[in-house]
């Protein structure tokens, strides 16, 4: 298929299509509007259901109704809207129901603003919800990147049992840029025996419940999960590493802000300083092993985010004291420039 | 020998671990007999909701997905938009579809959801110990309304079925009882033609059943359904509040 110039919001809505989502649930909230409104547009036109829901709160447990019958089922929102989510998204994970939620996010908190943030790092990986829970969330840097990594989240969606996010922000949805589809047809949705679909009088019927009053039983039930959990940290875990031979800072950035990072080390090595980067693709499960071989030469950490300051706590666990780690970020909505996180590298490395 | 009654092939072989007097085990049964009598069993689908009856999904011999608090009819629209053709409904208490799930019901009603909700008022929250529900009645004594329920305080009770009747998407809107035979009998052709009207593509159907509990309210089983009929019945009228037929 050829090239096309696409939002990033739109570009992962096509995506989901294309990856066989046939149920889209939804609630407006800026900035990812244009995932909702494409897929009004187009999912009936592929035989899938769009429906408007009347809150966030609906549109998940109409996810969670959705997916617990068989489908291929997604939401997107925005960070208040997501928060809004969390109970369900903690039912989701508990009942073990496979999904894509996609985050747009938007500063915060409360209700904050409408530009772009990384400001739910802990709400996308620290859960949100109650208990004990984890969700893969796949963080992509460019629309093609996103409409690349809704079709990954589907699958693995299906392969685990579980909700899958694709965290993005308002800039990486709201700009454009060209993005490639292969012509591969939609993935065969995988068998569901334990959807709900009324037993057709041929088996025991199918029960989706995550209430477990016995508190061995629940216990069970929680180290079951984790068991899982374990098999998608030991799997799943993905990440790029830029320019990291010979970097005497390594600075550790995802989704649009490792976009200006890279920038910052071209920029730096124009002074003479060689920087790397190590770009987490999934925040959960966090890629803690690149940090484990870093360039001999590397004296210092820098976690930039536009947040004031959330992802630099996984950071600091996976450099586990080796070497002092920094923290640049802005946040309200702001983009950091290149030149202002390269002003931080400097002062870092005492070369201002 | 004869077989003059058996049990409906609707319900598991599961005991019920509903109080004594309690009418949950009734309305499940009615459910039940409807499902097989109108040959919908096979296909159908269930939300159960918090409260007690959460764990009907042990006791109907049906496919059931748990909800959380008051959302079984967002459940039941994720389910119903996957399975058009097949029967979908939600059973939930009165504090899940009258206090925290209002707009998720009124929502699915406003859409013309075409799912059958189950809605079983008791005037109370049974689960968590008797605490008040936005159906308690003025002078009702629960936990947390120790010297009975104050309109100046907490406002007059909801009647939900006079509500949602109001709201254009519903086709069949009926509030019975289930505290004698003859009202037993009435409620079963009520939930009969709810599930009807939804196969039929009708539009949103709701049957309020007036259910006893007899911890919760301090009763006997006996004087539970004494009480319900002598106090929730004249302010729960039982009649048709909306139908495709219009009566």
């Amino acid at each position: 298929m050829a090239r096309m110039l696409m939002k990033g919001n739109e570009a992962l809505a096509l995506a989901a299509i294309k990856a066989g989502c046939t149920h889209y649930f939804g609630y407006p909230i800026t900035p990812q509007n244009e995932i909702t409104e494409y897929l009004a547009h187009n999912m009936p036109k592929t035989g899938g259901v769009f429906l408007q829901a009347e809150s966030e709160l609906a549109a998940i447990n109409m996810v969670f109704g959705a997916s617990a019958a068989g489908a291929r089922a997604m939401t997107s929102s925005s960070s208040p809207g997501i928060a809004l989510m969390q109970e369900g998204i903690s039912g989701l994970a508990a009942a073990e129901l496979p999904c894509v939620i996609v985050n747009v996010q938007r500063g915060g908190p409360g209700i904050g603003g409408i530009q772009p943030s990384q400001a739910d790092y802990y709400q996308m990986t620290r859960g949100g919800g109650n208990g004990d829970y984890s969700i893969l969330a796949l963080a992509p840097a460019t629309v093609q990147e996103s409409a690349a990594m809704i079709r990954d989240a589907f699958e693995l969606a299906d392969k685990y049992r579980t909700p899958v996010f694709i965290v993005s922000d308002g800039m990486l949805g709201q700009m454009m840029e060209p993005v490639e589809y292969d012509d591969a047809p939609a993935p065969l949705p995988s068998d569901k025996p334990w959807a709900v679909v009324g037993h057709g009088g041929k088996r025991k019927p199918n029960t989706i419940k995550t209430l477990a009053l016995d508190p061995l039983v629940l216990e069970e039930m929680n180290l079951v999960r984790q068991e899982k959990y374990a098999r998608i940290v030991a799997s799943e875990v993905r990440y790029e590493e830029y320019r990291l031979d010979g970097a005497e800072i390594v600075l550790c950035a995802y989704g649009s802000t490792a976009r200006i990072v890279k920038n910052t080390i071209d920029l730096l090595e124009q002074d003479g300083i060689k920087a790397g980067l190590i770009r987490p693709q999934t925040l959960w499960p966090f890629p803690y092993a690149p940090f484990e071989n870093l360039p001999e030469r590397c004296k210092k950490i820098l976690s930039v985010e536009m947040s004031c300051g959330q992802m630099v706590d996984d950071v600091r666990l996976a450099v586990n004291g080796r070497l002092p780690v920094d923290f640049f970020g802005r946040t309200g909505g702001i983009i950091p420039a290149p030149k202002e996180i390269g002003a931080r590298v400097k002062q870092l490395l005492g070369r201002v | 020998m004869t077989v003059v009654f058996s049990k409906t092939p609707g319900l598991t072989e599961n005991e019920t671990h509903y109080c004594p007097g309690c009418t949950h085990g009734t309305i499940h049964r009615l459910v039940a007999e409807v499902l097989v009598e109108l040959d919908l069993l096979d296909d159908t689908i269930g939300c159960a909701s918090v409260g007690c009856s959460i764990l009907s999904y042990n006791y109907l011999n049906i496919d059931m997905v748990e909800s959380a608090h008051g959302r079984a009819p967002a459940v039941a629209t994720g389910v119903k938009r996957v399975h058009p053709d097949k029967p979908v409904f939600t059973y939930q208490g009165d504090g899940d579809l009258a206090s925290i799930g209002t707009a998720e019901i009124v929502h699915a009603a406003h859409r013309g959801e075409k799912i059958t909700a189950i809605f079983v008022n008791n005037a109370i929250y049974g689960m968590t110990g008797g605490q008040m529900a936005p159906t308690t009645l003025i002078g009702q004594k629960v936990t947390t309304a120790p010297e009975g329920r104050n309109k100046a305080h907490s406002g007059m009770p909801l009647r939900m079925s006079e509500m949602l009747a109001q709201v254009p998407g519903s086709a069949y809107i009926e509030r019975v009882s289930v505290h004698n035979p003859k009202a037993i009998r009435r409620a079963k052709r009520a939930i009969k033609k709810a599930f009807t009207y939804q196969m039929e593509g009708r539009g949103f159907t709701m049957v309020e059943l007036l259910s006893t509990c007899p911890t919760g309210w301090g009763l006997s089983p006996v004087e539970s359904l004494k009480w319900l009929e002598e106090n929730m019945i004249p302010y729960y009228p039982l009649k048709v509040f909306r139908s495709p037929e219009g009566k």
